[in-house]
This record gives C-alpha cells, sequence and structure tokens, in this order.
C-alpha cells in the first residue's frame, strides 16, 4: 500500500463482551493473528471495549504510537459506533477513521461451532483492515431544528404528549383521523385499577387542547405528504371536508334536530354499530372539537341532491357550508410523535366463539359503551332483548396468545376484563364467570384490584374457552349459550351455560399503521407495531431521527403505560429542539460533474427526492441534508459519476479483497 | 376437465348408496369419473394408529397408481369419503414437506414398480360440485326443487380437518350452499363438525351411542327434517344405530340421514333406485313423498 | 388413577424423577411431527374441544403434560389414548399450532410397539384387526373386519350385532365377498418392505 501518501498505523481492538464474545471466539488468537496484517501497529483484546477504560486504551495507543487508522471487533455499530467514534475524537483522530467489526450478533451469537466462528471472526477483522486503511477525513453539518412539533394521533398518547409539548412552549400541530380526538379511552366507562371516570379524567385534557394557544388541532385530517429531514420535516396534512365551518359551529345541535331523518338511521361508529345516528351528527357530548359533521356517504343531499336542507336552514350561525374541498396544509415541523394507536381484533376471525351468529355473544368494546351512561344502553348491561343477564362469561385472550390470529399477549385485557366483570357484577347482579388462560395483573395496584375481584364471588375459570354453542344437553342448558372449556385446575371438562358472553378481543396494529410507517420511514416489528429504536434503551425513538413514537401504536399498552410513553416521547422530542440544531452523518452521496453526463437516472430512483437537475449546467445536484446515504443513486449511475463518502470504491474493493485474499 | 375416481372401501360397502349416487348425480350433470385401476385402502385412522410409515406408503401407492393413470400434468383425484379424501391429503401434504419422509417412501414406490412425482390434486366432491361446476348450472338442472325441506348439514370431522383446502375450518358451508341450490332450508346448528365417534359406536358402544345420540338430539331440536353427510362413517353411525340409541335414552330421535349426494339426485329426478334410497333403514319421506 | 411404577404402594400419590423417563417427550415429538409440543401452556382448549374427552381418564391437556413431564407409564398403559377418535378438533384450535392428534397417533404406536397398550380395551384390536387385514388383501371387506374383530375381543358382543348385520346384508350393505387386488402378494412385499 504504498501509494498512500502518509503511513498508514492501524490499531485493532477484539472485545471479548464478557463472555459473549470470548464464549466462542478466541479473542486472544484474533488479536494475535491481526497483528500480523499489513499496517497493523498494535492489536489487543480486551474484556469491555465500550467502558470507560476501553475507551482510554485507544485514546493513550493513539497518542503512543502515533496511530491513525482504528477497528474496533465487537458489537453491531448500531450500539457503539457513537462510543468508538468519540474515543477516536478525544484521541485526537477524525471519528471516520475507525471501522467497526460485528463478531458479536454476526458471529459469536450465531455459531456454535467454535473453529468456524473463529475463522469468521479473523475473515471480517482482516477486511476492516483493508478497509480502513482507505477511510478519509470527513466532517459533519450542522443544521438548525424547527421547533414545531406535528403529533398523529388524538388518543391519550397524542394529547398527553400535546399538552406537554405545547406547556413548554412548543408550537404543536396535533392532527386526528376522526372527528373528534379522545381516542379508545373515550369509549370507556371507567378505568382500572382505580375504578375512577375515565371522561372525568380525560375531557379536561381534550378541553386544555382545544384551549390551549400552542396547540393547533385538525381534527378529521390526515398526514398525505412527508418530506425533509430531522429538524426540518415538510409536512401535508389533508382537511376532509366535514361541510360545516369549524369556526362557526357551537355544537348546538340545531343542525341534527332538524335533519329530515326524525331518527337516527346510520350505525354509529362511536357506539360500534350499537345504536343509530343521523347523516348529519356529533360523536359524543364532549367531542372535541364540538363541531358536527355531515356524512356525505349517507346524506340526501349528498346521495340525490334533492334535500330541502333543512339542517342549513336550523343553523342561526350559517355554520353548514355543502360546498366545502378536502384542503390541504403544509406545515413546517422539526420533530414529529407517532401515536396513532390499535384496533380491536374482529372476534368474526374466531367463528368458534358465536360473534355475528348469537346476538348475546359481545366484544369487550361493545360491553364498555353499554355500561356507559351515555352509551347505547345508558348504562344498562342488558341482552339484545333488553332483559337484564342472569348470568355472564368472560373469556380472555380473544385474539391474543393464538398462532393462529396474533401471538402476542395484549397485556391490557386480563385487566379490563376484571374490571367489566366487577361493573357488570355491579350492574347486573349476574353470576359472572372469568375464564382465562394466565392471570396477568403486573401494575400498580393491579394484583390487589385482582384480589378484590376474588373476594367478589366472581367465578374464576383457568382454561380456554373451547367453544360457545347453542346446543343443550340438558333442561337447565335450553335457550342460553353454553359454554365449553376445561377447568385446568380441575382437570375436568364443564359446560357452563350463560345468558351473555363478553368476548375479551385483543389489542393489533391498526390496518393503516403500513401506510404510516412508509410515509414515515420507519420500520414495523414482525407482528405489524411500530418498531422502537432500542426496546429498553429508545423505547420511544425511531431508527428515522426527529420521529418519535409513544402508546399502543408501539405495542399494546393500557392508559398509564401510555401517558408515560407519550411524557417520554415529548421529553426526547424537546431535547433536540432545545438543542438547537442537528449533526449529520457524512456519509452522503455526491457528484463528480466532469462525469455526469446529465442523463437524469438518478433522479426518479433517489427515495428521498435528494437530487434536483441543474438545467443550466445540465447535472444532476444532490441536496446533501436530503441525502440519507442509501447508496441506491451511486449503484445506478451508469457513468460511475456519484460516489458516496464512507463507501467509496477503493474502501469497499479493499474490503472484499481483504475478505477472500488471506495475506498471511 | 377429467377426474379420476378413488371410491375407498367403504363406498363399496355400508356406504353403497353413496357411490351409486355420486355416480349417478355426476354422469346426469355430465361430470367425468375414472376409477383408479387397482386402488387400495387409504389406511384410515386405525392404520395410522400401528404404523405411520406404512400408512403413508399404501396411500402413497394409491396417488402413483392415479399419475400412472391420469398422464401428464396436474391429476386430479375425487374422494368422496371424508376419510380417504384426509388420508390422501395429508399424505401429499406430509411429503411435499418432509424430506426424510418423502425419500423413503419414495424407495418404498420404487421397489413396487411405481414413481409419484407429486402431481396430484385431491379433491371432495362438494369442492368439484361449487368451484368447478358451479352452484348457477346446479340450480338450472334442478328438476324437483325441494322447498320446505328443512335440511341439517352434518359435514363430520375429516373434510375440513386438520386440513382445509375449499371449507372454512370452523364453520363450514360447502355442504349448506349444495342444499340451499337444492330450493331446500339450510338449518345453522353447531354441531356439523362434531365428531360422531367414528369406529366407537362399534368397539365403545356406550361412549360411541352417546355421541351419536347428542347430534341426533339436537338435529331433532333444531327441527331438521332430514340429516345429509358426506361421510359413509357418519351416516352408518347415524343411521344404524337409530332404533338402539331411541331405546337406550329413551328419546325418539329417529331422523332419515342420507348422502348429499342422494339429496341432490332427488332434486335432479333420478329414480330412486339408482339413488340407494332402497339401502336406508330410515326412509326419508319428507323427501320422497 | 395410579399406576405408576411404584405400584408396590397403591396409596402413594407422589411421583419420584428417578420413575420419569426423560427421553419420552422428545422421542414423541420426533414421531408427531414437530417439537410443537414444548409450546404448550396447559390452556386446555383441546380437552374442551374433543368430545371424548368426559370418557377419558386424563383430559389431552394432562396427556400432554404428563409426556412432557416424561410420566410414560402412566400415559401409554392407560385407555385414554385409544380414545382418541382422530377428529382432530384439538389440533385445529390449539392456539400454540400443536399437532395433538399426531401425538396421540404417536403415542399409540409407542405403546404397541412396547406392547403395553391396554388388552382388555376393544379399540387397539380393532385397530390390530384392520391393519392386518389391509396388509393382507389391500382393500377392507367390512364383513370380515367385523366378524375378525368380535373373535379378537368378545365373541358374545358380536350377538347384539347380528341382527344389524343381517339388515345390512338385507340391503346389499355387507357382502363376503369383496374386489381384491391384483398382485395381493406384491403389495405385501411392499408394505413389509416399509420401516418406521
Amino acid at each position: 500500500m504504498s501509494h498512500h501518501k502518509e503511513e498508514i498505523r492501524i490499531g485493532v481492538y477484539i472485545c471479548h463482551c464478557g463472555h459473549n464474545i470470548a464464549g466462542t471466539v478466541d479473542v486472544t488468537g484474533i488479536a494475535e493473528y491481526a497483528s500480523r496484517l499489513p499496517n497493523v501497529v498494535i492489536s489487543k483484546d480486551y474484556k469491555y471495549m465500550c467502558s470507560d477504560p476501553g475507551q482510554v486504551l485507544i485514546g493513550q495507543d493513539i497518542a503512543e504510537h502515533k496511530l491513525n487508522r482504528i477497528v474496533v471487533s465487537s458489537c453491531s455499530p448500531l450500539l457503539h459506533e457513537k462510543t468508538f467514534r468519540d474515543a477516536l475524537v478525544k484521541g485526537g483522530l477524525n471519528p471516520f477513521f475507525l471501522q467497526m467489526v460485528n463478531i458479536r450478533e454476526n458471529v459469536s451469537w450465531v455459531h456454535t461451532d467454535t473453529d468456524d466462528a473463529n475463522l469468521k471472526a479473523r475473515d471480517l477483522v482482516r477486511a476492516a483492515v483493508h478497509r480502513v486503511a482507505y477511510q478519509k477525513e470527513l466532517t459533519k453539518k450542522k443544521v438548525p431544528v424547527n421547533p414545531d412539533v406535528l403529533i398523529v394521533g388524538g388518543g391519550i398518547a397524542g394529547i398527553s404528549a400535546a399538552l406537554t409539548m405545547a406547556d413548554a412552549g412548543k408550537k404543536v400541530f396535533l392532527v386526528e383521523k376522526e372527528p373528534t380526538i379522545g381516542g379508545h379511552m373515550a369509549l370507556f366507562d371507567k378505568t382500572f385499577p382505580t375504578l375512577d371516570c375515565a371522561a372525568c379524567i380525560l375531557t379536561p385534557k381534550m378541553s386544555s387542547v382545544k384551549k390551549h394557544p400552542n396547540i393547533t388541532l385538525w381534527s378529521y385530517s390526515e398526514v398525505s405528504e412527508v418530506s425533509g429531514f430531522v429538524g426540518n420535516y415538510k409536512v401535508k396534512v389533508t382537511r376532509k371536508p366535514r361541510y360545516v365551518i369549524e369556526e362557526l359551529c357551537v355544537g348546538c345541535y340545531a343542525c341534527v334536530d332538524e335533519c329530515i331523518f326524525k331518527e337516527g338511521k346510520f350505525p354509529d361508529e362511536f357506539n360500534l354499530g350499537m345504536s343509530k345516528r343521523k347523516p348529519v351528527y356529533l360523536p359524543f357530548p364532549q367531542a372535541t372539537p364540538l363541531v358536527a359533521v355531515i356524512d356525505d356517504k349517507t346524506c340526501i343531499h349528498f346521495k340525490t341532491g334533492k334535500c330541502q336542507q333543512s339542517c342549513a336552514k336550523a343553523c342561526d350561525r350559517n355554520a353548514i357550508d355543502f360546498n366545502q374541498q378536502p384542503e390541504v396544509k403544509e406545515i413546517e415541523v422539526g420533530t414529529v410523535i407517532l401515536t396513532t394507536g390499535f384496533k380491536a381484533f374482529d372476534a368474526r376471525r374466531l367463528p368458534y366463539y358465536g360473534y355475528g351468529k348469537f346476538p348475546n355473544v359481545f366484544t369487550s368494546l361493545e360491553v364498555e359503551r353499554m355500561v356507559n351512561a351515555s352509551g347505547p344502553t345508558e348504562g344498562h348491561v342488558v341482552l339484545k332483548d333488553g332483559s337484564k343477564p342472569k348470568s355472564v362469561g368472560i373469556v380472555h385472550c380473544v385474539g391474543s396468545r393464538d398462532e393462529k390470529t396474533n401471538k402476542w399477549c395484549s397485556r391490557v385485557c386480563c385487566m379490563y376484563s376484571l374490571k367489566l366483570a366487577h361493573l357488570i357484577k355491579e350492574h347486573t347482579g349476574a353470576e359472572v364467570y372469568n375464564f382465562y388462560i394466565d392471570m396477568r395483573t403486573p401494575g400498580k395496584g393491579y394484583e390487589e384490584f385482582y384480589d378484590k375481584l376474588l373476594r367478589e364471588d366472581v367465578h374464576f375459570i383457568r382454561g380456554r374457552v373451547a367453544e360457545v354453542s347453542d346446543w343443550a344437553t340438558t333442561s337447565d342448558e335450553e335457550g342460553k349459550l353454553i359454554m365449553r372449556v376445561e377447568d385446568t385446575m380441575v382437570g375436568m371438562v364443564r359446560r357452563i351455560p350463560v345468558d351473555m358472553v363478553v368476548l375479551s378481543v385483543g389489542l393489533e396494529p391498526r390496518d393503516d399503521a403500513q401506510d404510516i410507517r412508509k410515509l414515515f420511514n420507519i420500520s414495523c416489528s414482525t407482528e405489524g407495531f411500530f418498531l422502537e429504536k432500542h426496546p429498553k434503551l429508545a423505547p420511544v425513538d425511531t431508527f428515522t431521527d426527529g420521529v418519535f413514537i409513544a402508546g399502543a401504536a408501539q405495542g399494546p399498552r393500557d392508559i398509564p403505560d401510555s401517558v408515560a410513553q407519550a411524557g417520554a416521547a415529548a421529553a426526547q422530542a424537546l431535547a433536540l429542539i432545545d438543542s438547537g440544531h442537528v449533526e449529520l452523518e457524512p456519509n452522503t452521496a455526491y457528484i463528480t460533474d466532469t462525469l455526469c453526463s446529465g442523463c437524469k437516472s438518478c433522479l426518479n430512483i433517489c427515495p428521498y427526492k435528494a437530487i434536483a437537475f441543474d438545467d443550466e449546467k445540465r447535472k444532476s445536484v444532490i441536496n446533501e441534508a436530503l441525502c440519507k446515504g442509501c447508496g441506491t443513486c451511486v449503484a445506478s449511475c451508469p457513468s460511475g459519476a456519484i460516489r458516496q463518502n464512507l463507501f467509496e470504491d477503493e474502501e469497499i474493493f479493499s474490503e472484499i479483497r481483504g475478505l477472500f485474499v488471506e495475506s498471511i | 376437465m377429467k377426474y379420476l375416481y378413488y371410491p375407498g372401501c367403504s363406498l363399496r360397502s355400508t356406504g353403497r348408496a353413496y357411490e351409486e349416487s355420486l355416480l349417478a348425480v355426476f354422469r346426469v350433470l355430465g361430470i367425468d369419473l375414472a376409477e383408479i385401476d387397482d386402488w387400495n385402502c387409504c389406511g384410515a385412522t386405525n392404520y395410522m394408529s400401528i404404523n405411520e410409515h406404512r400408512a403413508i406408503a399404501i396411500t402413497t401407492r394409491n396417488l402413483a397408481l392415479a399419475e400412472q393413470q391420469g398422464g401428464s400434468g396436474e391429476v386430479h383425484i375425487i374422494a368422496p369419503c371424508n376419510a380417504c379424501y384426509m388420508g390422501l391429503q395429508k399424505t401429499k401434504i406430509y411429503l411435499d414437506t418432509e424430506q426424510g419422509l418423502r425419500e423413503k417412501i419414495l424407495k418404498t414406490m420404487e421397489g413396487a414398480g411405481l414413481r409419484y412425482e407429486g402431481r396430484v390434486v385431491i379433491r371432495h366432491p362438494l369442492d368439484v360440485l361449487i368451484n368447478d361446476f358451479g352452484l348457477d348450472k346446479l340450480k338450472m338442472a334442478v328438476k324437483k326443487p325441494l322447498h320446505d325441506l328443512r335440511v341439517i348439514s352434518y359435514y363430520g370431522c375429516q373434510m375440513v380437518r386438520p386440513i382445509a383446502t375449499f371449507d372454512h375450518e370452523a364453520d363450514p358451508v360447502s355442504m349448506d350452499q349444495v342444499a340451499m341450490t337444492l330450493g331446500a332450508t339450510a338449518v345453522d346448528w353447531g354441531m356439523k363438525l362434531r365428531c360422531c365417534g367414528g369406529s366407537m359406536t362399534s368397539t365403545v358402544p356406550d361412549v360411541g351411542q352417546r355421541l351419536n345420540y347428542l347430534l341426533l338430539k339436537e338435529a331433532k331440536a333444531k327441527k331438521g327434517d332430514i340429516m345429509i353427510t358426506a361421510c359413509p362413517l357418519c351416516q352408518f353411525n347415524l343411521e344404524c344405530f337409530q332404533g338402539k340409541i331411541s331405546k337406550k335414552f329413551r328419546d325418539d330421535i329417529s331422523i332419515p340421514v342420507m348422502f348429499f349426494t342422494q339429496l341432490m339426485g332427488m332434486a335432479l329426478g333420478i329414480p330412486e333406485k339408482e339413488l340407494g334410497i332402497h339401502r336406508l333403514f330410515v326412509k326419508p319421506r319428507p323427501v320422497t313423498v | 388413577m395410579n399406576s405408576g411404577s411404584n405400584g408396590k404402594q397403591p396409596f402413594l400419590h407422589i411421583k419420584r424423577e428417578a420413575d420419569l423417563d426423560k427421553e419420552f417427550s422428545k422421542r414423541i415429538a420426533k414421531l408427531a411431527h414437530g417439537e410443537k409440543l414444548y409450546g404448550c401452556i396447559q390452556c386446555g382448549n383441546c380437552s374442551a374441544t374433543c368430545p371424548l374427552s368426559p370418557y377419558m381418564d386424563y383430559t389431552p391437556r394432562k396427556v400432554i403434560a404428563m409426556v412432557r413431564a416424561g410420566f410414560r407409564d402412566e400415559v401409554l398403559s392407560n385407555s385414554t389414548v385409544w380414545l382418541c377418535a382422530s377428529c382432530y378438533s384439538c389440533t385445529v384450535e390449539c392456539p400454540k399450532g400443536i399437532k395433538i392428534t399426531d401425538i396421540m397417533y404417536a403415542l399409540k404406536r409407542e405403546a404397541i410397539i412396547k406392547k403395553v397398550y391396554p388388552r382388555n380395551f376393544a379399540i387397539p384390536a380393532l385397530s390390530r384387526t384392520f391393519y392386518d387385514e389391509v396388509r393382507a388383501g389391500g382393500r377392507i371387506n367390512e364383513t370380515w373386519l367385523l366378524t375378525r374383530f368380535y373373535m379378537r375381543t368378545n365373541i358374545f358382543k358380536a350377538i347384539g350385532f347380528i341382527g344389524l348385520a343381517l339388515k345390512l346384508f338385507g340391503t346389499g350393505r355387507l357382502k363376503l365377498a369383496e374386489k381384491k387386488l391384483k398382485d395381493r402378494q406384491q403389495f405385501r412385499r411392499m408394505v413389509e418392505s416399509t420401516s418406521n
């Protein structure tokens, strides 16, 4: 490698990671092997390279041995690349003279054969030594952070995050898909384990959002386009026409009262279809904003054009506007918090529970509405014929812990089932049976709540219900729903006739989770919930800087945890905003003007719209701030005019050569 | 489309009427069937209990014979008996997915001068009627619509379990659809998939006959006029022990139990004799009158 | 039910580690197409959906637990697994995807190999008779299958079925002779060349 101007002096460090690496890989042997590789001046192994002494070791060696390139062979760069780059800086080197080799996730954790593992570790270290010799000095660019924040989803997580950010003096755009904020929590009557009224604690928060001078609330709206990068996102929000001018409407219900439909005729979404609404409606009395909506799919005016428009006549503020069109708002924000929530499992997917077939099989959410005083039955738990049930069976884990539907535990069902058992018992005095597989009540005051229920004359049967049927074998089963279950504690199958069955449905990713994922360029875990950057240490960050997640969009969770996570996400966003600027990774693509033929093939291929065309020069131009360093344009340029920092041809070819050429 | 036909042992004895009616109905509808030459027993549940690999080997012989007879490309085999249908299906899937097993069985086939390439598709007559022939065409062929007849469809176990290909594993509807196409009322009931006890009706009568009884009792409770099935053993259990069961449980549970193809034949105007109606113990009065 | 190996002390309801077969579950898992058996969460769905479980000494859930723990003798010598009618509802509904019916088959085969199946129980006898019939002729003649089955078990029981048999003959649903395979010798050789 005599063509280098400076003398290359490489230091190689092999980490034991306790037994994580050293248990499988011969770390001392690898260090000894690396010492014989070209340009390697020093090669060491150490118990924990990421520890302070480990980092200091690198700094000392840089000074003592005049090292100018460093290879650290340890875990994934995702975890510690920043640590070691900082160590280089402390030692007086440019941080991009570092190359990491992942001999933990890629070697020790996936191989059991020691010989193979050692061979692979040697190959990888050799490749890195060859590569690092060619790495160049790079500098990070700083860009300012826009202090405004976008929050998507107005459930309890979104509301909490919005209020925290707004109270900290930041301007918040809160976008909600439905006509009102409140999310699933607005459906509930009581909350576990304290049994405090959901509306009493939620609605003050909702009106605070509406009143807060720093919050712009756009309900009935969806994010339609996102571009830009951390600190500088450009977002388009489409506001769906509600045919009611929000600034004029005061929610007086005059339009609803005067609609030509005298009674509600269409399934009321808020009551899960258990009651009917008119084409013009307000979701519920505390809806926020308290503004009517006209549903153009059911309104006679939109269907036939021949309506006398009695709603418009009834409105003394002239708030109804049948000509409203979708409106696109363009905003610029520095950070984003996604709190889009979950979807409840569709119980029809498990036909053996008879949901949709037997009228008295309900989902837990339907019962939540029933026990709610503002719900379809005004707080009475009743069967379809209006009578009170004498016996009720609650089935846990419907659409949870099941390979055929969802493998995961939905985390909240045990507790809300206990809550419903208590409320049903309180409202009806019925015999209540809880059918559970394992009772999961970890949380402050949760086990105590379970204990309370155990003493309330509620029956607990450990077993997964196999079937809800209507075939009777004895006279006392006639006309009942019969639940067949093994009482696993007793070891005997039981048939339990009940009047009402409640299916405690699990939590799933929303149907549009994938669309949102693509829009904001984040990842989902295999089951479809948004993926956090690290499950323990970065639970509200994503792999896209400046985009944070909170609440049940990230995984099943209850209200206290959603609120806590929302606070964490707000804190992360605030930290980013208050640092004032972000540093951009320098691994961006660049164009050598003299080679660019102006063929434009790179323009459409860039997923981040980072490439523009200079019509005067007839050359492509890359916006460094937008480039994410994916390398797609580099590979596609027919004239080889595009190259990429940190992934230069000679760096990659040398790494490949190093991998295949056993040079010792 | 030409189909190969695997009758299975029961359709040659206790379930004769199933074969007779199936062949008659398919002839009238113009669906061609050619019997697999020199077929052998599918092994059923019993064989599996003694020796799994031998059970799979004898079933594979049938599949290999079918491929030989059916020419190149996909070979569709119609297996009307639920147990045979499942046995053939399960064998095909295990051979497709378990490499070691496949090698072993292919070797056995080679020794017997046979080759199995995996080109077979196992079909149930209900699948063929609905998805190949079509219910619209069937409706047009109906000569005597079965109005006012309440039909209880009993699917038994092995049509959709453990492998559901053409109908839902927990809530099948194909037989009900056929009954409705014939003009009858399909009665929804909760026991369409509940086991009749299989061979237990003969081996452990106390247990088997109680399972039969529960099914018959519910069929009566749902005011069914007639039960239809697609399994010779289910039909045998549910029909032939009705006298004993009525006496034992002191409950009149008599109800005609016939093969769905017999019911089809009657609606298509095929003479009773050709449908094996005379072989039934409980005469299907509501249909024949 | 306390039919463990400590049979000398009939009232002692205790299982010692030394009396368990620690390899048992591995053998059964291998015979029953998969390791999913180890994922069992003891929810009892199999027992609840099983139409035969009310007649079993151990529910299917318990059988799985006993297999896992190595209660070999109890499981194999008991009539429970023989009551499985292969209706597959447990397999289809199992939330952990365990092929419970295949496990029951594997246990039946294991009991036969180990010669510990319940001798006075009719179901294994029918299976054996069926197996022999097919091996010999390639097809089942239900007349001879039932005759040989009753001869093997309880000839007097057959008397109860004589009326039914006559009715079946009368309607042509039982026959004395059935068409046989073309080359029964070759069929038999094929069967026997397959080891398990």
